[in-house]
Protein backbone atom coordinates (compact mmCIF):
# COMPACT_ATOMS: atom_id res chain seq x y z
CA UNK A 1 0.00 0.00 0.00
CA UNK A 2 3.25 2.44 0.40
CA UNK A 3 3.52 2.49 -3.05
CA UNK A 4 -0.03 3.38 -4.03
CA UNK A 5 -0.98 6.74 -4.47
CA UNK A 6 -2.49 8.42 -1.60
CA UNK A 7 -5.11 10.20 -3.85
CA UNK A 8 -6.43 6.39 -4.69
CA UNK A 9 -7.52 6.31 -1.07
CA UNK A 10 -9.24 9.98 -1.59
CA UNK A 11 -10.66 8.49 -4.73
CA UNK A 12 -12.31 5.50 -2.85
CA UNK A 13 -14.16 8.19 0.00
CA UNK A 14 -15.16 10.61 -3.38
CA UNK A 15 -16.46 7.39 -4.53
CA UNK A 16 -18.79 6.11 -1.96
CA UNK A 17 -19.71 10.03 -1.53
CA UNK A 18 -20.67 9.95 -5.31
CA UNK A 19 -18.22 13.04 -5.61
CA UNK A 20 -16.51 12.07 -8.31
CA UNK A 21 -15.59 12.59 -11.64
CA UNK A 22 -15.19 10.21 -14.40
CA UNK A 23 -11.55 10.15 -15.20
CA UNK A 24 -11.12 9.80 -11.14
CA UNK A 25 -13.30 7.11 -11.72
CA UNK A 26 -11.37 5.05 -14.11
CA UNK A 27 -8.56 5.60 -12.88
CA UNK A 28 -9.14 4.53 -9.43
CA UNK A 29 -10.73 1.25 -11.37
CA UNK A 30 -7.69 0.68 -12.82
CA UNK A 31 -5.98 0.93 -9.90
CA UNK A 32 -8.24 -1.91 -8.07
CA UNK A 33 -8.09 -4.06 -10.62
CA UNK A 34 -4.12 -4.78 -10.38
CA UNK A 35 -4.03 -3.81 -6.88
CA UNK A 36 -5.37 -6.44 -4.55
CA UNK A 37 -4.25 -4.18 -1.32
CA UNK A 38 -6.33 -1.48 -2.36
CA UNK A 39 -9.27 -3.76 -3.54
CA UNK A 40 -9.29 -5.24 0.43
CA UNK A 41 -9.34 -1.85 1.31
CA UNK A 42 -12.06 -0.34 -1.01
CA UNK A 43 -14.19 -3.99 -0.08
CA UNK A 44 -13.86 -3.41 3.40
CA UNK A 45 -15.23 0.40 2.91
CA UNK A 46 -18.18 -1.20 0.84
CA UNK A 47 -19.02 -4.13 3.58
CA UNK A 48 -18.76 -1.61 6.37
CA UNK A 49 -21.60 0.31 4.88
CA UNK A 50 -23.65 -2.55 3.55
CA UNK A 51 -23.54 -3.35 7.29
CA UNK A 52 -24.67 0.16 8.81
CA UNK A 53 -27.72 0.02 6.20
CA UNK A 54 -28.58 -3.50 7.10
CA UNK A 55 -29.97 -2.11 10.75
CA UNK A 56 -33.40 -1.98 11.63
CA UNK A 57 -34.96 1.27 11.54
CA UNK A 58 -35.75 1.93 15.30
CA UNK A 59 -38.97 3.05 15.93
CA UNK A 60 -40.16 5.97 18.66
CA UNK A 61 -41.75 4.21 21.51
CA UNK A 62 -45.62 3.90 22.12
CA UNK A 63 -46.65 6.80 24.34
CA UNK A 64 -43.86 9.19 22.51
CA UNK A 65 -46.32 11.61 21.23
CA UNK A 66 -48.43 11.73 24.20
CA UNK A 67 -44.97 12.61 26.47
CA UNK A 68 -44.08 15.09 24.44
CA UNK A 69 -47.40 16.93 24.64
CA UNK A 70 -47.29 16.50 28.29
CA UNK A 71 -43.87 17.94 28.51
CA UNK A 72 -44.65 20.72 26.37
CA UNK A 73 -45.03 24.39 28.45
CA UNK A 74 -48.72 25.31 29.09
CA UNK A 75 -49.58 28.51 27.27
CA UNK A 76 -48.74 31.63 29.08
CA UNK A 77 -51.36 31.76 31.51
CA UNK A 78 -52.24 35.42 31.04
CA UNK A 79 -52.24 35.77 27.39
CA UNK A 80 -53.34 32.60 26.92
CA UNK A 81 -56.64 33.18 28.91
CA UNK A 82 -57.41 36.41 27.65
CA UNK A 83 -57.29 34.93 23.98
CA UNK A 84 -59.51 32.44 24.45
CA UNK A 85 -62.20 34.52 26.51
CA UNK A 86 -61.99 36.87 23.77
CA UNK A 87 -62.53 34.31 20.81
CA UNK A 88 -64.87 32.50 22.86
CA UNK A 89 -67.29 35.31 24.47
CA UNK A 90 -69.85 32.83 25.40
CA UNK A 91 -67.53 30.74 27.16
CA UNK A 92 -66.25 33.27 28.76
CA UNK A 93 -69.40 34.74 30.29
CA UNK A 94 -70.14 31.51 31.56
CA UNK A 95 -66.33 30.99 33.15
CA UNK A 96 -67.46 34.32 34.76
CA UNK A 97 -70.74 33.05 35.92
CA UNK A 98 -69.07 30.41 37.79
CA UNK A 99 -66.69 32.43 39.10
CA UNK A 100 -68.94 34.83 40.21
CA UNK A 101 -71.60 32.07 41.67
CA UNK A 102 -69.13 32.45 44.81
CA UNK A 103 -71.02 33.94 47.61
CA UNK A 104 -70.23 37.47 48.35
CA UNK A 105 -72.31 38.05 44.70
CA UNK A 106 -75.52 36.10 45.27
CA UNK A 107 -75.72 37.78 49.09
CA UNK A 108 -74.83 41.45 47.51
CA UNK A 109 -78.40 40.33 46.05
CA UNK A 110 -79.99 39.26 48.83
CA UNK A 111 -78.64 42.05 51.20
CA UNK A 112 -78.24 44.97 49.19
CA UNK A 113 -82.24 46.37 49.89
CA UNK A 114 -81.54 49.63 50.37
CA UNK A 115 -82.63 52.35 47.49
CA UNK A 116 -79.64 54.47 45.55
CA UNK A 117 -79.24 56.23 42.37
CA UNK A 118 -76.66 57.46 40.06
CA UNK A 119 -75.84 60.98 41.22
CA UNK A 120 -76.63 63.09 38.04
CA UNK A 121 -77.13 67.09 39.78
CA UNK A 122 -80.46 67.42 37.50
CA UNK A 123 -82.23 63.83 38.73
CA UNK A 124 -85.32 64.66 40.76
CA UNK A 125 -85.51 62.36 43.93
CA UNK A 126 -88.52 61.97 45.45
CA UNK A 127 -88.18 58.95 48.24
CA UNK A 128 -88.05 55.97 46.28
CA UNK A 129 -89.02 57.53 42.90
CA UNK A 130 -86.28 58.93 40.43
CA UNK A 131 -87.66 61.16 37.99
CA UNK A 132 -86.00 62.98 34.68
CA UNK A 133 -87.79 65.90 34.43
CA UNK A 134 -89.56 66.53 31.01
CA UNK A 135 -87.26 68.88 28.72
CA UNK A 136 -84.17 68.05 31.00
CA UNK A 137 -81.24 66.01 29.76
CA UNK A 138 -79.32 64.01 32.37
CA UNK A 139 -76.12 63.63 30.85
CA UNK A 140 -74.31 59.58 31.37
CA UNK A 141 -75.65 56.19 32.63
CA UNK A 142 -78.67 55.99 35.40
CA UNK A 143 -78.66 52.97 37.44
CA UNK A 144 -81.55 52.99 40.30
CA UNK A 145 -81.59 50.08 42.92
CA UNK A 146 -84.10 48.98 44.73
CA UNK A 147 -86.78 52.11 43.32
CA UNK A 148 -88.52 53.49 40.41
CA UNK A 149 -87.66 55.61 38.05
CA UNK A 150 -89.63 58.13 35.76
CA UNK A 151 -88.30 59.03 32.80
CA UNK A 152 -90.18 62.24 30.99
CA UNK A 153 -87.00 64.37 29.86
CA UNK A 154 -83.77 62.71 27.16
CA UNK A 155 -80.86 60.89 29.05
CA UNK A 156 -78.01 60.53 26.98
CA UNK A 157 -76.33 57.13 28.47
CA UNK A 158 -77.88 53.71 29.45
CA UNK A 159 -80.71 53.09 31.90
CA UNK A 160 -80.64 50.55 34.83
CA UNK A 161 -83.32 49.61 37.12
CA UNK A 162 -82.26 47.06 39.25
CA UNK A 163 -84.84 45.38 41.59
CA UNK A 164 -87.52 47.97 40.63
CA UNK A 165 -89.82 49.68 38.14
CA UNK A 166 -89.70 51.87 35.42
CA UNK A 167 -91.87 54.36 33.42
CA UNK A 168 -91.43 56.16 30.34
CA UNK A 169 -93.50 58.98 29.30
CA UNK A 170 -94.19 59.75 25.77
CA UNK A 171 -91.90 62.21 25.65
CA UNK A 172 -89.00 60.47 27.16
CA UNK A 173 -85.94 59.59 25.01
CA UNK A 174 -82.80 57.51 26.10
CA UNK A 175 -80.43 57.02 23.55
CA UNK A 176 -78.71 54.45 25.56
CA UNK A 177 -79.93 50.65 26.35
CA UNK A 178 -82.55 50.44 28.54
CA UNK A 179 -83.13 47.75 30.99
CA UNK A 180 -84.57 46.44 33.94
CA UNK A 181 -83.04 43.85 36.40
CA UNK A 182 -85.25 41.56 38.71
CA UNK A 183 -84.17 38.06 39.13
CA UNK A 184 -81.03 37.08 40.69
CA UNK A 185 -80.29 35.33 37.21
CA UNK A 186 -80.29 38.43 35.60
CA UNK A 187 -78.66 40.62 38.31
CA UNK A 188 -75.62 38.37 37.78
CA UNK A 189 -75.77 38.42 34.10
CA UNK A 190 -75.58 42.64 34.68
CA UNK A 191 -72.56 42.14 37.18
CA UNK A 192 -70.54 39.53 34.65
CA UNK A 193 -71.43 42.06 31.54
CA UNK A 194 -69.89 44.58 33.67
CA UNK A 195 -67.17 42.83 34.52
CA UNK A 196 -66.05 41.36 31.50
CA UNK A 197 -66.26 45.12 30.00
CA UNK A 198 -64.15 46.04 33.23
CA UNK A 199 -61.34 42.64 32.53
CA UNK A 200 -61.59 43.51 28.61
CA UNK A 201 -61.80 46.81 28.02
CA UNK A 202 -60.25 47.02 24.91
CA UNK A 203 -62.62 44.45 23.54
CA UNK A 204 -65.36 46.69 24.43
CA UNK A 205 -63.44 49.15 22.06
CA UNK A 206 -63.06 46.78 19.11
CA UNK A 207 -67.02 46.69 19.58
CA UNK A 208 -67.25 50.22 18.96
CA UNK A 209 -64.91 50.66 16.19
CA UNK A 210 -67.27 47.78 14.74
CA UNK A 211 -70.24 49.97 14.85
CA UNK B 1 -39.10 12.72 -4.90
CA UNK B 2 -38.60 16.39 -4.78
CA UNK B 3 -42.80 16.99 -5.32
CA UNK B 4 -43.31 15.07 -2.17
CA UNK B 5 -40.60 17.17 -0.29
CA UNK B 6 -42.49 20.26 -0.68
CA UNK B 7 -45.08 19.65 -0.17
CA UNK B 8 -44.55 18.11 3.36
CA UNK B 9 -42.46 21.35 3.76
CA UNK B 10 -45.36 23.24 2.81
CA UNK B 11 -47.78 20.96 5.73
CA UNK B 12 -45.03 21.69 7.81
CA UNK B 13 -45.35 25.64 7.63
CA UNK B 14 -48.96 25.42 7.54
CA UNK B 15 -48.76 23.60 10.43
CA UNK B 16 -46.54 25.97 12.13
CA UNK B 17 -48.30 28.84 11.56
CA UNK B 18 -50.69 27.73 13.28
CA UNK B 19 -48.58 26.97 16.45
CA UNK B 20 -47.68 30.42 16.17
CA UNK B 21 -51.19 31.25 16.42
CA UNK B 22 -51.80 29.51 19.43
CA UNK B 23 -52.81 26.22 18.35
CA UNK B 24 -50.86 23.34 20.15
CA UNK B 25 -52.73 20.81 18.44
CA UNK B 26 -51.26 21.58 15.41
CA UNK B 27 -47.48 20.69 17.00
CA UNK B 28 -48.85 17.27 17.42
CA UNK B 29 -48.76 16.89 14.09
CA UNK B 30 -44.83 17.71 13.50
CA UNK B 31 -44.59 15.57 16.06
CA UNK B 32 -46.22 12.42 14.57
CA UNK B 33 -44.39 13.25 11.62
CA UNK B 34 -40.66 13.38 12.95
CA UNK B 35 -40.59 11.39 15.98
CA UNK B 36 -39.62 8.12 14.48
CA UNK B 37 -36.48 9.75 12.62
CA UNK B 38 -35.58 12.14 15.54
CA UNK B 39 -35.77 9.00 18.16
CA UNK B 40 -34.06 6.72 15.45
CA UNK B 41 -30.85 9.59 15.62
CA UNK B 42 -30.52 9.75 19.38
CA UNK B 43 -30.73 6.30 19.74
CA UNK B 44 -27.61 5.92 17.52
CA UNK B 45 -26.06 8.81 18.94
CA UNK B 46 -26.52 7.61 22.72
CA UNK B 47 -26.98 3.72 22.60
CA UNK B 48 -29.61 3.66 25.26
CA UNK B 49 -33.93 3.53 25.25
CA UNK B 50 -34.39 5.45 28.27
CA UNK B 51 -32.30 8.32 27.11
CA UNK B 52 -32.97 8.59 23.32
CA UNK B 53 -36.75 9.07 24.34
CA UNK B 54 -35.64 11.26 27.13
CA UNK B 55 -33.82 13.63 24.43
CA UNK B 56 -35.59 13.49 21.10
CA UNK B 57 -38.86 14.26 23.62
CA UNK B 58 -36.78 17.41 24.88
CA UNK B 59 -35.90 18.40 21.41
CA UNK B 60 -39.95 18.36 20.33
CA UNK B 61 -40.27 20.62 23.38
CA UNK B 62 -37.39 23.39 22.36
CA UNK B 63 -38.93 23.56 19.09
CA UNK B 64 -41.59 23.89 20.33
CA UNK B 65 -40.67 26.83 22.52
CA UNK B 66 -38.43 28.43 20.28
CA UNK B 67 -40.97 28.05 16.83
CA UNK B 68 -40.81 31.60 16.07
CA UNK B 69 -37.17 31.88 15.51
CA UNK B 70 -37.75 28.98 13.01
CA UNK B 71 -36.94 30.49 9.29
CA UNK B 72 -39.75 29.11 7.08
CA UNK B 73 -37.57 29.23 4.06
CA UNK B 74 -35.54 26.48 5.42
CA UNK B 75 -35.89 22.62 5.73
CA UNK B 76 -37.47 22.03 9.61
CA UNK B 77 -35.54 18.77 9.35
CA UNK B 78 -32.46 20.59 9.37
CA UNK B 79 -33.25 22.62 12.20
CA UNK B 80 -35.16 19.60 14.70
CA UNK B 81 -32.28 17.57 14.06
CA UNK B 82 -29.78 20.45 14.73
CA UNK B 83 -31.97 20.61 18.32
CA UNK B 84 -31.77 16.86 18.96
CA UNK B 85 -27.69 16.60 17.94
CA UNK B 86 -27.15 19.41 19.91
CA UNK B 87 -28.89 17.91 23.11
CA UNK B 88 -27.16 14.91 22.91
CA UNK B 89 -23.64 15.85 22.45
CA UNK B 90 -24.35 17.44 25.76
CA UNK B 91 -25.92 15.01 26.92
CA UNK B 92 -22.92 12.20 25.95
CA UNK B 93 -20.10 15.71 27.25
CA UNK B 94 -22.10 15.01 30.64
CA UNK B 95 -21.80 11.42 31.05
CA UNK B 96 -17.97 11.51 30.80
CA UNK B 97 -16.41 10.66 33.48
CA UNK B 98 -13.46 13.18 32.94
CA UNK B 99 -13.50 15.94 30.72
CA UNK B 100 -9.94 15.98 30.46
CA UNK B 101 -10.25 12.77 28.85
CA UNK B 102 -12.43 14.81 26.22
CA UNK B 103 -9.16 16.74 25.16
CA UNK B 104 -7.72 15.88 21.55
CA UNK B 105 -4.86 14.13 20.77
CA UNK B 106 -2.83 16.30 18.87
CA UNK B 107 -2.61 15.94 14.90
CA UNK B 108 -6.44 13.05 14.90
CA UNK B 109 -9.06 14.57 15.03
CA UNK B 110 -11.70 13.55 16.51
CA UNK B 111 -9.44 11.06 18.55
CA UNK B 112 -9.88 11.67 22.11
CA UNK B 113 -8.03 10.00 25.07
CA UNK B 114 -11.86 8.94 25.71
CA UNK B 115 -11.84 7.08 23.05
CA UNK B 116 -8.54 5.68 22.89
CA UNK B 117 -8.75 4.49 25.95
CA UNK B 118 -12.54 3.04 25.47
CA UNK B 119 -10.52 1.62 22.10
CA UNK B 120 -8.43 -0.65 24.35
CA UNK B 121 -10.74 -1.98 26.76
CA UNK B 122 -12.81 -3.48 23.72
CA UNK B 123 -14.60 -6.86 24.02
CA UNK B 124 -12.45 -9.94 22.79
CA UNK B 125 -12.59 -11.09 19.33
CA UNK B 126 -14.73 -14.15 19.90
CA UNK B 127 -16.64 -11.94 21.92
CA UNK B 128 -18.11 -9.70 19.08
CA UNK B 129 -17.97 -12.43 17.06
CA UNK B 130 -20.83 -14.35 18.63
CA UNK B 131 -23.18 -10.90 18.94
CA UNK B 132 -26.02 -11.14 16.77
CA UNK B 133 -26.15 -8.54 13.81
CA UNK B 134 -27.69 -5.67 14.92
CA UNK B 135 -25.99 -5.65 18.47
CA UNK B 136 -23.38 -5.43 16.57
CA UNK B 137 -23.77 -2.70 14.91
CA UNK B 138 -24.44 -1.04 18.04
CA UNK B 139 -21.45 -1.85 19.34
CA UNK B 140 -19.29 -0.53 16.67
CA UNK B 141 -21.55 2.95 15.80
CA UNK B 142 -20.87 3.03 19.80
CA UNK B 143 -17.05 2.74 19.42
CA UNK B 144 -16.92 5.48 16.95
CA UNK B 145 -15.47 8.93 17.98
CA UNK B 146 -18.31 10.90 19.02
CA UNK B 147 -17.16 13.32 15.86
CA UNK B 148 -17.28 10.37 13.32
CA UNK B 149 -20.41 9.10 14.93
CA UNK B 150 -22.80 12.03 14.34
CA UNK B 151 -21.80 12.06 11.14
CA UNK B 152 -21.90 8.62 10.30
CA UNK B 153 -25.57 8.58 11.63
CA UNK B 154 -26.50 10.90 9.39
CA UNK B 155 -25.09 9.55 6.66
CA UNK B 156 -25.88 6.36 7.05
CA UNK B 157 -29.12 6.02 8.96
CA UNK B 158 -30.94 8.58 7.90
CA UNK B 159 -29.63 8.45 4.61
CA UNK B 160 -28.82 12.68 4.01
CA UNK B 161 -26.72 14.27 1.84
CA UNK B 162 -23.19 15.79 2.86
CA UNK B 163 -24.82 19.14 2.56
CA UNK B 164 -27.61 19.00 4.93
CA UNK B 165 -25.34 16.88 7.32
CA UNK B 166 -23.47 20.51 7.60
CA UNK B 167 -26.09 22.12 7.97
CA UNK B 168 -27.48 20.28 10.90
CA UNK B 169 -23.95 20.32 12.83
CA UNK B 170 -23.12 23.54 11.70
CA UNK B 171 -20.10 22.11 10.43
CA UNK B 172 -18.57 23.50 6.65
CA UNK B 173 -18.87 20.89 3.99
CA UNK B 174 -15.50 20.05 3.70
CA UNK B 175 -14.95 19.64 7.54
CA UNK B 176 -18.32 17.00 6.99
CA UNK B 177 -16.87 15.08 4.10
CA UNK B 178 -13.28 14.82 6.16
CA UNK B 179 -15.31 13.23 8.99
CA UNK B 180 -17.35 10.57 7.03
CA UNK B 181 -13.89 9.63 5.31
CA UNK B 182 -12.07 9.36 8.52
CA UNK B 183 -15.24 8.03 10.26
CA UNK B 184 -15.94 4.99 7.54
CA UNK B 185 -12.01 4.17 8.04
CA UNK B 186 -12.27 3.59 11.80
CA UNK B 187 -15.93 1.68 11.08
CA UNK B 188 -13.35 -0.73 8.14
CA UNK B 189 -10.65 -1.21 10.73
CA UNK B 190 -12.63 -1.89 13.45
CA UNK B 191 -15.15 -4.76 11.50
CA UNK B 192 -11.54 -6.07 10.36
CA UNK B 193 -12.67 -9.03 12.75
CA UNK B 194 -15.84 -9.56 10.55
ZN1 LIG C 1 -3.05 0.12 -4.35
Amino acid sequence: MNTCPEKIIDYMHAYLDEDIRPEEERELQEHLANCSECKEIMDGLEESISFLKSATQIKAPAGFVDGVIARLPKEKSQVGAQRFLRRHPLLSAAAMFLLLMSATLFSSYGNDQHFSVSKQPNLVVQGETVLVPAGETIKGDIVVKNGSLRIEGQVEGDVTVIHGSKFMASTAIVTGESEEIDKAFDWLWYKIKNTVKDIFPSSKEDEKQEK
Amino acid sequence: MERRRYALDELINKRINEVLKGKQDAFEEIVILFQHRLYHVCYRMLNNKQEAEDIAQEAFVRAYINIHTFDQKRKFSTWIFRIATNLCIDRIRKKKPDYHLDAEVPGTEGLTMYSQIAAAGDLPEEQIEKMEAQERIRYEIGRLPDKYRSVIILRYFEELPLQEIGDILELPLGTVKTRVHRGREALRKQMGTM
